[in-house]
């Protein structure tokens, strides 16, 4: 009867709707339909049906359940998943809490978080000239002290003057352009160009709040549907599974090839193109990390052309995820720029649409709670360009600390100033443990019953492939996980030791993997290996067939 | 293939739709004149530390030795820097583990998340529960966020106060959701009309659009109001009737310039309101570093408060926060700063309260100055600014202005604008990127020029208004009389 009455009321304000006289004065899109800007003149509108109105819609929206409830949650949110720091994580928490309140309550006295790339929080320790250097940006008053000489180096005291001077006003505290500060884009271009031997302009670097803001600006250009897709390897770093979730496109899997080491097949990519097109599926961009994330290979050169011809070919835009620049541990292998792998081909601005992701987060550097990086977006048109800028600016722009610490990766320390062998120390020091770390690991992995793990060529972590007897893959099924979220479960709480099971990255449908870094301090190492051992044989005791 | 991905007519129509006039054409604009040499004068953002603003002491000796540790084993540290600040960014790096180069919690470190919800507890005089505090980069980070969560596609509408802050217009549009507006009645003081709003939601339930959530801007942006207890009582009543989550954006909390209507936080009323309508309306609110007497910008801190949202929805909000790892880490030690400073009796107490205060009363005279100066021109008329950073005078413009600007193919008063730009550098924001009635015409500038520069700028704009009303004048009335 109500709904009856509340239709009624509605057909009479159709009927009465008078033309509008007030509009939404927006000089672009006054009629665009998300705007629902025409407003009926209801105030004329006899009171009796007035109230009607208010009570229709009172009556059409209000009950038990409140607006904001998991059911009425955006869709794509609900669907987005993000392993790294999901179930295993919380789990980890709760050890973490209860070792707090009951040492001695659990078989291990730390959770070891593997889980994650964050070297500081395990330890590393940060460079100190980029820290010098961001302490006197964040303060500059220190500049104008004599006591500053005694306590700073001299060449950080020099950069930070200098960094101070390309700022407006030399203000920290302020908004920069949306791109980032000029001068500091500058640096990073001049940086690259040293990097790949081919010229970069500041104009096309978009400094972000870390690598996955850059990620996702792209996925939202591109995606409009889920008939839109991005090619993506499996295994992948689930930034990108999450994000093309959260804006409603379709994931389209390369699978990389663990037999070659990880490699990434151009008839692979040619097939799964072709296959998403059959599903009527228009695909968009290529992702190609390298190195790899969480596979830890190294493209070669030869490979990487390979891809660019593919990505020209089909009109695909390369999304190139390159945060592991400087986290190479074999010695065979060298890192490789897709722009510099572009511009040597002779492809130029105007024939590929490349965007490049670099982090102030990874590397030598680990500067993860900084939430540093940029993105180098080449070979689009003007107008597209604008976009990105106006998406850069909804936000205002990116924390300036980041900026400079951007800055300051992209342009270390050269040979003659003060601070060039304190830095080189602690550089190599970090990239020769790591490689020491990687190796230690792979071969603890290797040598484990049913255990393969192909090397760490870069990056920060390992993906050893399980063999899960039978019975631990039953088992899982009845406890409901995935068959290496289990065993990830029960190695937390054997060791404390964080991993992300394999399926959140994406694996071979029936073989099994977990991801660990080798981030735990080098003195902690021998006690992951032997926990990990210990628990793993114990584990196959348990469910050998 | 014909078509790159990439291509202008292969993106996302969402991004196309979106606008944000206070980085548009305006700025664009002036910054090539600051290019060519111009002096610009920058006062289409908020942003105090560009135009001179001295950063506070304390947070900054606090956050630089946070990057630089070692020098808190250096035993000249002391030559530097005071003890109490010594003592502070000792306590914050023992929040975390991997200092300021580690992720946080994607909801940010639970020891500053702590020192939050203290602040909001002494605030409103209720508890407030830390894990239902998430810290983010700068507010507007936090507002995408449960824009995002909330907005399920075109059928779902926000109700967004115009003139608004167009950051809520440009998310509401990258999401794919509809804006509906309410206006807010510039006759009375950018009051907020309950009638007025009961007609919004109404005629966009006509269209089909579900309206899920309000947002409220306290004090006004770009408007300067400052909402009463009452307003605000007849807000949360009108929310809880309609079953919407209402969305307090709260960032101007601290930039009051009157004392009849001091800041109060809707969180506060509506649990003064007492149940049901305390346990049942939901409300997140946005909180920055960017504002207040802090107007660290560059830093991008933030946080939202929810309350009253059911657990399995904020671990929804969580999971989405995690895709993002962390907020940024020197910007939570901020937030810390700003929510707990030196109390009394600290050494550096007095400099704190001298730098803050000093600040806080140069704003209340610039907003005066202002307000004054713009009600002084010819053809202008402007409301006080209660709070915020910004004036938003009414510019009435001639007919001949109006078809100056048809020919030249611009909007009135992005035409009267870029001629305030060309000729005295001010570079101001038009109206129509926040939304006015039609043909009603505005600009907004921030109060935040320096003081002593406030006099001569007012004459300039003055200058530049009177000559302009007199070129354009043609005695047949103006656009709003």
């Amino acid at each position: 009867m109500r709904k009856f009455v509340g239709e009624r009321a509605k057909r009479l304000i159709a009927s009465n709707t008078i033309a509008s006289v007030v509009k939404f004065n927006h000089h672009y899109t006054p009629s665009s339909p998300n705007y629902c800007s025409n407003r009926s003149q209801l105030r004329r509108l006899p009171t009796s049906l007035y109230s009607l109105i208010s009570s229709y819609s009172i009556m059409a929206s209000s009950g038990p359940t409140p607006p904001v409830t998991v059911e009425s949650l955006n869709p794509k949110v609900l669907k987005c998943e993000y392993a790294v720091r999901g179930e295993i994580v919380s789990i980890a928490q709760k050890l973490q809490q209860d070792l707090q309140a009951n040492p001695g309550s659990h078989p291990f006295e730390e959770i070891l978080y593997c889980n994650i790339g964050n070297p500081q929080h395990l330890g590393q320790k940060p460079i100190t000239f980029f820290r010098e250097v961001l302490a006197l940006c964040d303060h500059p008053a220190l500049l104008d002290k004599k006591e500053t000489m005694g306590l700073f180096s001299a060449d950080s005291i020099k950069r930070a003057s200098l960094i101070l001077d390309q700022i407006p006003g030399r203000a920290t505290g302020a908004y920069s352009h949306s791109q980032g500060i000029k001068g500091l884009r500058d640096t990073i271009a001049a940086g690259i160009e040293a990097r790949d031997g081919f010229p970069a302009d500041p104009n096309d670097i978009f400094l972000t709040d870390g690598a996955s803001p850059g990620v996702h600006m792209m996925m939202q250009l591109l995606i409009r549907s889920e008939n839109d897709g991005i090619l993506c390897p499996i295994p992948q770093y689930p930034l990108y599974s999450a994000s093309i979730a959260l804006h409603g496109g379709t994931l389209v899997r390369y699978y990389l090839d663990e037999a070659t080491g990880w490699g990434l097949e151009v008839s692979e990519l040619k097939k799964q193109l072709e296959a998403a097109k059959q599903k009527g599926i228009t695909v968009r961009a290529l992702v190609a990390i390298n190195p790899g994330n969480p596979t830890g290979q190294v493209l070669a050169e030869d490979n990487q052309r390979q891809i660019v011809e593919f990505c020209k070919k089909e009109g695909l835009v390369l999304l190139a995820d390159e945060v592991y620049q400087e986290n190479i541990y074999a010695p065979d292998k060298k890192f490789h720029s897709f722009k510099k792998i572009c511009r040597s081909m002779g492809y130029g601005d105007k024939d590929i649409p490349l965007v490049s992701f670099q982090s102030v987060s990874k590397g030598y550097h680990g500067e993860c709670g900084k939430r540093g990086g940029y993105m180098e977006v080449t070979g689009f048109s003007p107008e597209v360009r604008e976009q990105f800028y106006k998406v850069a600016s909804v936000n205002l722009c990116s924390n300036i600390s980041g900026q400079i610490l951007a800055s300051l990766v992209m342009s270390p320390p050269k040979v003659g100033d003060e601070s060039y062998d304190a830095y080189m120390v602690e550089r190599d020091g970090i990239l020769k443990s790591l490689a020491r770390r990687a190796k230690t690991l792979e071969d603890a992995f290797n040598s484990l019953e049913g255990v393969s793990c192909n090397r760490a060529e870069g990056a920060m972590y390992l993906f050893p492939n399980i063999r899960l007897p039978n019975k631990a893959i039953k088992a899982a099924e009845e406890a409901k996980k995935a068959a290496d979220a289990y065993y990830a479960i029960r190695l937390l709480n054997a060791t404390g030791v964080v991993v992300v099971p394999g399926s959140g990255f994406g694996q071979v449908s029936g073989s099994w993997h977990f991801r660990c870094t080798i981030l735990p301090q080098e003195d902690k190492i021998p006690a992951v290996v032997s926990r990990l051992t210990d628990f793993h044989k114990k584990f196959m005791d348990e469910f050998r067939d | 293939m014909s078509r790159k991905a990439l291509d202008y007519d292969q993106i996302n129509e969402n991004v196309k739709k979106a606008q944000y006039a206070v980085r548009g054409e305006l700025y664009l604009r002036a910054s090539e004149l600051q290019k060519e040499g111009k002096k610009i004068i920058f006062t289409n953002v908020g942003n105090p530390h560009a135009l001179g603003q001295k950063p506070l002491t304390f947070p900054r000796q606090v956050v630089a030795l946070c990057q630089a540790p070692f020098l808190l084993d250096d035993p000249n540290v002391g030559l530097v820097f005071p003890a109490d600040a010594i003592a502070k960014a000792k306590l914050y790096l023992s929040y975390t583990a991997g200092g300021l180069g580690a992720y946080s919690d994607s909801r940010g470190l639970p020891g500053i998340r702590k020192e939050v919800a203290e602040f909001i507890g002494r605030r409103d005089g209720y508890p407030s529960d830390p894990e239902l505090i998430y810290l983010t980069d700068g507010a507007s980070k936090g507002v995408m966020q449960i824009l995002q969560t909330v907005i399920r596609g075109n059928g779902d509408g926000i109700l967004v106060p115009v003139p608004q802050y167009p950051l809520y217009s440009a998310a509401i549009s990258l999401f794919g959701g509809a804006l509906v507006p309410y206006y807010l009645e510039e006759t009375a003081n950018w009051g907020l009309d309950i009638n007025n709003l009961r007609q919004s939601v109404a005629d966009a339930r006509f269209k089909g659009i579900t309206v899920r959530a309000m947002v409220i801007i306290n004090p006004g942006n770009p408007t300067g109001q400052c909402l009463s207890v009452e307003n605000l009582q007849q807000i949360l009543r009108f929310c809880h009737q309609e079953n919407l989550v209402l969305l307090g954006d709260e960032v101007y909390q601290q930039n009051v310039y009157q004392d009849e209507r001091p800041f109060i936080s809707s969180r506060k009323v509506l649990f003064d309101m007492g149940p049901p309508i305390s346990k049942e309306l939901q409300l997140i609110s946005f909180h920055t570093v960017s504002k207040g007497f802090l107007g660290e910008c560059g830093q991008r801190g933030g946080y939202f408060e929810m309350t009253n949202i059911p657990p399995q929805t904020v671990d929804e909000i969580y999971k989405v926060a995690s895709i993002s790892l962390s907020p940024n880490v020197p910007g939570q030690i901020f937030m810390g700063v700003m929510v707990s400073p030196p109390k009394p009796g600290d050494i550096s107490y007095d400099r704190f309260i001298r730098e803050s205060k000093g600040i806080l009363e140069s704003l209340r005279k610039r907003a005066h100055m202002m307000t004054d100066g713009f009600n002084s021109c010819k053809n202008v008329v402007c409301n006080f600014t209660e709070g915020a950073m910004y004036s938003f005078p009414q510019i009435k413009l001639p007919p001949k202005a109006i078809e100056a600007a048809k020919s030249a193919g611009k909007v009135p008063d992005v035409f009267y604008c870029l001629k305030l730009l060309e000729a005295t550098g001010i570079s101001t924001v038009p109206g129509s990127g926040f939304g006015q009635k039609e043909g009603v015409f505005h600009l907004r500038t921030t109060i935040l020029p320096a003081e002593e520069d406030m006099p001569a700028i007012m004459a300039s704009f003055k200058k530049f208004n009177d000559a302009f009303m007199d070129q354009y004048e043609d005695h047949r009335g103006y656009s709003r009389m």
